[in-house]
């Protein structure tokens, strides 16, 4: 019928106006180079066979070398190619490690100053080193690469490239020959020392200088050498013990150390690669190691073109790994154990486009040629509704389609900071805290999530978001200094009913504030040095004028105290400039969790971590020796009642003297097709698409039925062409013979 | 005229070095490489020593453009700006702060904006004269009020609002094409129909009012009568001697843009995901990565003055008594 359609379409169009035969012809060339029956369709047609899942990403990765990428967007790719030898169990909650490469967690060994092996229980003061000996399995096999190709005698195939072979080259995949070898232990330790080595510029490097034994001696011992020649230099903290096992020593005890083992810094790297990628012209090329890996994972990136499309594939010689059988009670009921004990990855292929813009990219999602989708702000209206009870729900015409929802609490917080080396709202006197303490009450951080974030939140009431050891959801849980405990009654604000994780507690009134301004001796906001209102400077970097109705918000949760909050907009270098220096004094931060463990936020907090004193990540410049002392102990102790006790002491401390005053902790929605399969968010691990699977028959016929041209429009156009051409016509004959005669 | 051109050639050379060097001094008051080093390693876990090992890892650990601490020509050549820019002139574009090859990037990239840009231009040349020369036959008729009203309204719409519209009408709801996306070779036809179709209507309203008064002003002289007396139609008369006549402005206006087409438009190319050069500046000084600034910029530059050395050229074409000396 589409066919007949655009037949009679192209019939009219011929007889009205043979000018136009380019014109169809490239409209035919258009036509036969894309299934009429799903004109908008933007894959290429053979993809419809494979199990292909369709992602996007909004912006390209800088890096894709395991040693220097360090952010969500680089991890999205990497984690389907690297593998380090731990991982994040996909199901289970809380999150817990288990072996991916390695044949079983690893070996710790405490060691006194001199060597000798101590207990498990043994004081922290006696343990100078910790051991983690991990052994991996064998006969695993890297991605087939060209820099593992080996010619007839053996050698390597393209590691001494000659200027002609370069210039011919465009990508990596112009390399007609690969091959691939097994997984060592030496491959490990030899990234340990790529993370060490300066050229490769590791994010990690200036931490790891801490920890890894004889880092810091490597770093300086290489720094003039290639990258790949740091092979046979030894590094005192890492050694391969056997060809499966290799060694990692620390300094001290430090429990973290097993997450950071879990991360793509820790991935094995074949020297082979970085002898390849360093030939001289080949990064003139973009043929480098930062954006070609090489890995032992289930994908390969088989296209690279960051401003169109990323391509994963599986990989021919992935080792093969189990669905899990195991997860939380309700996985079954979920369906999300269907496929346990099945082989490892389910899909094909993955597609990563390029898709900057909301409005395409959300369409696109709706006529089913993305799986999944967030949401933005223009779009929420569309997709989500809020039911009476407070919670969440998807609209009508979503859930005609099939769509799902999930939601989960990120493992971030962000907070709004009190600069503590600032003169007015700094420091531990009893006036500056209850300043600090009634400005928390006052900034209505459930109205910032209705207002400016759709609901997609919760009010922090600590440090510590929910998820992470040591978050508590009873009374404890609450900041008392902001919130009122409601017992056995519902809590949450009438606008909002959502926002709170724990649900019974009610944000104290204004008054409580206003008592609390007068205590600091800022009776109704007067700063009795002036006479008048009390001046505060919020510095931020949001300058454009989307950002002006947040900014108006701060301003009026300030004025409810009678403060004049002046708004001192910068870019992000002049911002950064005043963090460093300490010439901010209040500003909106956050953080983004490495691992869950709570060390990993209250080291936000530690004193010698101070932003101004000691460059580190504690952007208020707090100081509190309790609290520091405190978080000495808790960081070396495994998760126990005591561990717990010590972090409510930690969260106590914190919340009353209020260098943060908690905001919010973000609440991702995210929408799939009902075609995509076995999707649970894990926020910790970044290597869940093998998990995942894609119903690819039922997406075909889904497309196919939402993707039907519409014709009548074009045919009713040209008719109406048709129409106001004959007078037209007509009029310019007349014209040309009234201008002859 | 080879004369004029090498002369206008060698005349470029200092105005490139002062776009080189304007485009250094206002990227350098704002960002330092302090703050250039900060903004690629990332907000997380940043020190001083990372700070400083990537300052000297990329070359930015030296004076900015006079280093009094080095000896003889080392004075000027031990600098960033030295370093990074004379190998600019040898089309030597070097590597991007992130590391990839810009050479590699912009070659890469110039082809998808030219292949929206090249159609959107022809079409649009085509159809803006078509229309104009349509007002100017019917001038002084209800025809050509109407048009120009049209004209006035096509012109007063925002280009987002045919973007937007035009990815709701004929994407959305008609299905007929990609709402956005790439591809290579005849495959891309299906993603170019609709930018193109975009660029060409949003500039109907502006082109057609442009060209038409042009060729109104043409139409009142002298050969134009001489024509008519002649015996020629209405058509002839301006499809033969009217559009020659206004060949010159007409070449001004699109000679010039026709280097630049390899830049790409920013906003089609972000809507209709398109990888070409449009966004790369932009991204670029989002980023703080000075190198492929300073490369684009000079870049634009280069084309900018080649685009007016052909505007030249042209004339002698379409005018025999234009001499260039």
């Amino acid at each position: 019928m589409t066919l007949l359609l655009m037949s009679s379409l192209l019939s009219m169009k011929m007889q009205t106006c043979k000018a136009h035969v380019p014109v169809l012809i490239l409209l035919a060339a258009f036509l036969s180079a894309c299934d009429v029956a799903e004109l908008n369709n933007p894959y290429e047609a053979e993809d419809g066979k494979l199990s292909v899942l369709y992602e996007s990403f909004s912006e390209r990765p800088k890096h894709l070398d395991p040693a220097v990428a360090y952010s969500a967007n680089e991890y999205s790719f990497i984690s389907q190619v690297y593998e380090p030898p731990f991982q994040y169990h996909y199901l289970k909650r809380p999150y817990q490690l288990e072996p991916l490469t390695a044949t079983g967690m690893p070996e710790i060994n405490y060691l006194t100053a001199q060597g000798v092996k101590l207990d498990s229980g043994a004081n922290d003061s006696d343990i100078a080193f910790t051991d983690y000996l991990i052994e991996i399995t064998p006969h695993i096999q890297y991605q087939p690469h060209p820099a593992l190709a080996k010619n007839a005698q053996g050698g390597y195939e393209y590691h001494r490239l000659t200027g002609e072979q370069i210039k011919s080259l465009t990508t990596l995949a112009d390399f007609k020959a690969t091959g691939s070898r097994e997984l060592t232990a030496e491959d490990y330790v030899y990234q340990i020392k790529r993370l060490a080595h300066p050229k490769i510029q590791s994010p990690i490097a200036e931490i790891m200088k801490n920890y890894i034994v004889g880092f810091d001696d490597f770093s300086k011992q290489v720094s003039d050498k290639q990258k790949f020649d740091i092979r046979d230099v030894p590094l005192a903290g890492a050694e391969a013990v056997s060809r499966y096992q290799y060694r990692i020593r620390i300094k001290g005890k430090y429990p973290q150390f097993i997450f950071w083992l879990a991360m793509p810094f820790f991935s094995p790297m074949p020297w082979e690669a970085d002898a390849f990628y360093e030939q001289p012209g080949l990064t003139d090329k973009n043929i480098t190691l930062d954006w070609f890996p090489i890995g032992t994972g289930p994908y390969l990136l088989s296209e690279n073109n960051p401003n169109r499309r990323m391509t994963l594939i599986k990989n021919p010689l992935f080792h093969g790994e189990a669905y899990p059988a195991e997860g939380e009670p309700e996985d079954r009921q979920k369906g999300l154990l269907g496929d346990a004990g099945k082989k490892l990855p389910f899909i094909d292929k993955v597609i990563f486009m390029l898709e900057k813009e909301t409005i395409p990219y959300w369409t696109k999602f709706l006529q089913g040629y993305f799986d999944a989708s967030g949401i933005a702000s223009d779009s929420f209206d569309q997709a989500i509704q809020f039911t009476g009870s407070g919670g969440v729900a998807l609209t009508d015409s979503m859930r005609e389609k099939g769509i799902q929802l999930q939601t989960s609490v990120a493992i971030s917080s962000f907070y709004m900071g009190f600069n503590m080396l600032d003169a007015t709202v700094g420091g531990a006197t009893e006036q500056a805290r209850k300043l600090r303490q009634a400005i928390a009450i006052a900034v209505d951080y459930e109205e910032y999530i209705s207002i400016f974030r759709n609901g997609r939140g919760i009010a922090a009431q600590g440090v510590l978001p929910p998820g992470i050891y040591g978050f508590a959801d009873d009374q404890e849980g609450i900041n008392s200094y902001v919130y009122d405990w409601i017992d056995g009654k519902a809590s949450a604000p009438a606008h909002a009913p959502y926002l709170h994780p724990v649900g019974k507690a009610r944000r104290k009134k204004i008054d409580a504030a206003r008592q609390l301004m007068a205590e600091a001796g800022y009776a109704n906001g007067i700063d009795p040095k002036t006479g008048s209102a009390l001046i505060l400077y919020f510095d931020t970097t949001a300058v454009s004028v989307d950002d002006r109705p947040t900014m108006n918000w701060y301003r009026k949760q300030f004025e409810k105290l009678g403060i004049n909050l002046v708004i001192r907009a910068t870019d992000y270098n002049r911002f950064q400039q005043k963090m460093r220096a300490g010439n901010a004094q209040i500003f909106v931060w956050g953080w983004n969790a490495d691992y869950p463990d709570p060390e990993n936020f209250f080291f936000l907090l530690y004193g010698p971590n101070s932003k101004v004193q000691h460059g580190g990540e504690n952007a208020v410049n707090y100081q509190n020796l309790e609290f520091d002392r405190l978080f000495e102990q808790m960081r070396n102790m495994d998760n126990s009642e005591q561990r717990y006790r010590i972090i409510q002491q930690m969260q106590e401390l914190v919340r009353h003297d209020a260098p943060w005053i908690f905001g919010f902790h973000p609440k991702n929605f995210s929408l799939f097709h009902g075609w995509y399969k076995n999707l649970k968010p894990n926020l910790m691990a970044n290597n869940t698409l093998k998990y995942q699977r894609i119903d690819t028959a039922a997406r075909t016929e889904k497309r196919q039925e939402w993707n039907k041209p519409v014709f009548w429009p074009l045919v009713l156009c040209s008719v109406f062409f048709v129409l106001i051409l004959i007078p037209s016509v007509n009029a310019y004959r007349r014209r040309v013979r009234e201008t002859i005669q | 005229m080879t004369q004029y051109i090498i002369r206008r050639l060698l005349y470029s050379l200092p105005l490139l070095m002062g776009v080189n060097i304007l485009t250094f001094v206002l990227f350098f008051v704002v960002n330092s490489p302090d703050d250039m080093a900060r903004m690629q390693l990332g907000q997380k876990r940043v020190t001083e020593q990372a700070v400083e090992n990537w300052k000297q890892q990329h070359g930015y650990n030296v004076p900015l453009l006079w280093n009094s601490d080095a000896q003889g020509e080392k004075k000027v050549t031990d600098t960033i700006f030295y370093q990074k820019s004379v190998g600019l002139f040898l089309f030597r574009f070097g590597v991007s702060d992130s590391g990839r090859n810009i050479g590699a990037d912009i070659q890469e990239r110039m082809w998808p904006s030219l292949a929206v840009a090249l159609p959107s231009l022809i079409v649009g040349l085509l159809v803006n004269i078509s229309f104009a020369l349509m007002m100017v036959l019917f001038r002084n008729s209800y025809l050509e009020h109407a048009g120009i009203v049209l004209c006035v309204i096509l012109m007063s719409v925002s280009s987002l609002f045919y973007i937007i519209g035009g990815q709701f009408l004929i994407a959305k709801l008609l299905r007929l094409v990609p709402i956005s996306g790439y591809d290579d070779g005849m495959a891309a036809v299906k993603f170019l129909v609709l930018p193109v179709l975009i660029g060409v209507f949003s500039g109907i309203g502006s082109g057609v009012r442009w060209y038409r008064t042009l060729f109104l002003e043409e139409v009142e002289k002298d050969y134009v009568r001489t024509a008519r007396a002649k015996g020629l139609t209405e058509t002839q008369t301006l499809f033969r001697h009217v559009l020659r006549n206004a060949m010159i402005p007409i070449l001004t206006g699109v000679v010039v843009v026709l280097p630049l087409l390899f830049m790409g438009s920013l906003i089609m190319e972000s809507f209709f995901s398109i990888p070409g050069l449009g966004s790369y500046t932009i991204d670029a000084i989002n980023s703080q990565d000075f190198a492929i600034v300073r490369a684009m910029v000079f870049l634009g530059s280069v084309l900018y003055v080649i685009g007016l050395l052909l505007t030249d050229i042209s004339y002698t074409i379409v005018d025999p008594r234009v001499r260039l000396s």
